[in-house]
């Protein structure tokens, strides 16, 4: 079987050993898999549609990059984590804000400039809801498409500091920043909550037999397994599930409304 | 279906355990709850854990990390041949499957080769048995004797020092590379360690009562215990140290004990003795069960003293210096009659030792004849 090659942007040093340990993994059930890391989302888009990658790992803005590109493109697997993600907007517990409106014409710290989740979502939602914000990006790593935490990190910090009024990170990251310590109990509150979207997925462009017995793989990879379970813990997921198209309208809107 | 109520307590608080400890016995459970954000954080939470989650009810996923995991052995008995895998986990944890593999060179791992029973209970008393050496030993002790003999007690610590060092050192490099599943050994090689050190301390801080400098750290002594370095098998370096040169050692500080003229050197020496006869116990106790079980060990450790022997065969060995200060330590005194005595005493020493050295080989199993000539060839540097 021809050698499969797969996309994925280097957000964090652990993307080696994680790929490195799917190729092992893929290897030693007969799939030649290889990987090729990019600095950026639009660069590993622009390769992809040129025919220089089999699977893209795409964030969701990727994902709608790709599909504008080329309509036949299909999400062939994605995590269990990457379903019915929320987004919030946190102001100061403090604070006198009860409702988007409240924040009109207010700082409202934001993660990375093309973070779905922190930025373009929660952003969306002041827009649609007729809101002008002072939006304050925290562009750590611009090109991730937020996949680095750091940006919703110093958004929050900001928040904390007094240096913004209210700050959009994604759910699962309010749960994380409390147990960090990063926030205190009680000093925050969520003055709203955005529509569910969904997050990554495994992005292809044809129908070939790598293909085929790679989403087959994937989607058979058990926590059970113990050579599996510490590849499935650091990409963050307990299980693959097969790709879905539906979640990623709230972020298509968001996108046309801030174009 | 289960319910649990988690009250006004929220997920970043906690309240996650009331929600875990309710799908450790139910796949469904009805989660209700006043935190304000309890309707985001409970999707999320359970989303990263793989629980579906609908209508406020959490149905358990199939994740489960304890899959194909395995106890490593028991609390209480150890195993023959405990993996490499089983890395640092305590003896009897359930160990999780797929632990990266553990690089550090755990190749002191076959019980036979380690273990005492009585490890569990030397370890207890040593650790009963610690002594504090600002207050265990009385530093303001008068001290009257001849300022020679004082800088023979000053020779005598250099010596004790340097070779205690060596006590420390070697075992601490096998206890890097024992297995962690043979606990009772690795805390009793660590207590050791750590008795070791307060020699150390202690007979560093007596050298320093009067005198600003130690004495002559001889090539020959050196020599003999850097043959100790070289020895790669725990077996025959515990034999070689532990057995036969901190038995002498035993021997040594009795002596020093018994004829020091004061008592705060008295004291140094009583209460590293006492550490030191556990330590030559555990030696004695691994290497007669180790002896039981391989019936060629007696080869080996006899031809591991015949081949220190003639690695010193070309230094003195004698440690001259400390020889004559033991004699002055034991005379107190420029007296002819005072050093025939302490010469008497000192040829009294080396013949004790050679006893107590007998004595252990027996108890090894070696025989009359091959213990007598086996300890004629210890090393004259005493360690």
């Amino acid at each position: 079987m021809r050698e499969l090659i797969l996309g994925a942007v280097a957000y964090d040093a652990k993307v080696i050993p994680i790929w490195d340990g799917f190729r092992a993994w893929f290897a030693k059930r007969g799939l030649p898999f290889d990987y090729v890391l990019y600095t950026n989302y639009e660069r590993q888009v622009e390769d992809h549609v040129r025919g220089e990658l089999d699977v893209a790992w795409n964030s969701p803005l990727a994902w709608l990059q790709t599909v504008q590109r080329n309509p036949s493109a299909r999400a062939v697997a994605m995590r269990d984590t990457d379903r019915d993600l929320t987004s919030v907007v946190l102001v100061r517990a403090d604070a006198p804000y009860r409702a988007l409106p409240d924040l009109r014409g207010k700082r409202v710290g934001v993660g990375a400039g093309d973070s779905p989740q922190a930025t373009l979502i929660p952003l969306g939602a002041f827009a649609e809801a007729g809101v002008d914000v002072d939006a304050v990006k925290h562009d750590v790593l611009l090109g991730k498409h937020g996949d680095h935490v750091g940006g919703e990190r110093v958004a929050v910090k900001a928040l904390l500091a007094g240096d913004v009024d209210a700050a959009c990170i994604i759910d699962g990251n309010r749960l994380a920043f409390a147990n960090d310590g990063t926030l205190p109990p009680g000093s925050t509150r969520v003055l709203h909550h955005t529509g569910a979207y969904d997050h990554c997925n495994m992005t292809v462009l044809e129908h070939t037999a790598a293909i085929a017995r790679f989403t087959e793989l994937l989607l058979g990879m058990d926590y059970a397994d113990p050579e599996a379970r510490p590849l499935l813990d650091m990409e963050g997921l307990t299980k693959w599930l097969p790709g879905r198209t539906s979640g990623y309208a709230l972020l298509e809107r968001a996108v046309k409304r801030l174009a | 279906m289960n319910v649990v109520d988690l009250g006004e307590l929220g997920l970043d608080e906690g309240a996650q355990l009331l929600v875990k400890r309710a799908l450790s016995s139910a796949d469904r459970v009805r989660v209700v709850g006043t935190s304000p954000t309890l309707a985001i954080d409970l999707p999320a939470w359970c989303r990263a854990r793989g629980h579906a989650f609908a209508d406020g009810v959490v149905t358990r996923g199939t994740a489960d990390r304890t899959v194909g995991a395995e106890r490593a052995g028991s609390i209480d008995v150890a195993v023959d041949d405990p993996p490499a895998r089983w890395g640092l986990a305590a003896r009897g944890s359930l160990v999780e499957a797929g632990a990266p593999s553990f690089e550090i060179d755990l190749t002191l791992s076959h019980k036979p080769n380690v273990w005492a029973d009585e490890a569990a209970r030397l370890y207890a008393q040593a650790a009963a048995a610690q002594w504090d050496p600002a207050t265990a030993i009385p530093w303001s002790a008068p001290i009257v004797h001849p300022d020679e003999v004082e800088d023979a007690i000053v020779q005598i610590m250099t010596y004790l020092i340097e070779n205690e060092t060596a006590a420390l050192l070697v075992p601490a490099r096998f206890l890097a590379k024992l297995h962690p599943h043979f606990r009772e050994v690795m805390q009793l090689l660590a207590i050791q360690a750590a008795d070791e050190a307060r020699h150390i301390e202690v007979f560093t801080r007596r050298a320093q009562l009067r005198r600003d400098q130690l004495g002559l750290s001889t090539a020959g002594g050196q020599a003999s215990l850097a043959t100790l370095f070289d020895e790669p098998d725990f077996a025959i370096a515990s034999f070689l140290l532990a057995v036969l040169g901190e038995g002498s050692f035993l021997t040594l500080l009795w002596f020093i004990r018994d004829h020091a003229p004061d008592e705060c050197t008295r004291e140094v020496a009583r209460l590293a003795a006492q550490d030191e006869a556990r330590h030559v116990a555990f030696g004695l106790a691994h290497l007669a069960r180790h002896a039981q079980l391989d019936p060629d060990l007696h080869g080996r450790l006899a031809a591991a003293i015949e081949r220190r022997h003639a690695a010193l065969a070309h230094t003195s060995g004698l440690n001259e210096p400390v020889f004559d200060a033991l004699v002055l330590l034991a005379a107190g005194s420029w007296e002819p009659a005072d050093l025939r005595r302490g010469h008497l005493a000192v040829v009294k020493l080396v013949a004790d030792m050679d006893a107590g050295r007998r004595s252990r080989l027996a108890r090894l199993g070696f025989a009359p004849g091959d213990a007598e000539r086996l300890s004629a060839l210890h090393t004259r540097n005493f360690m």
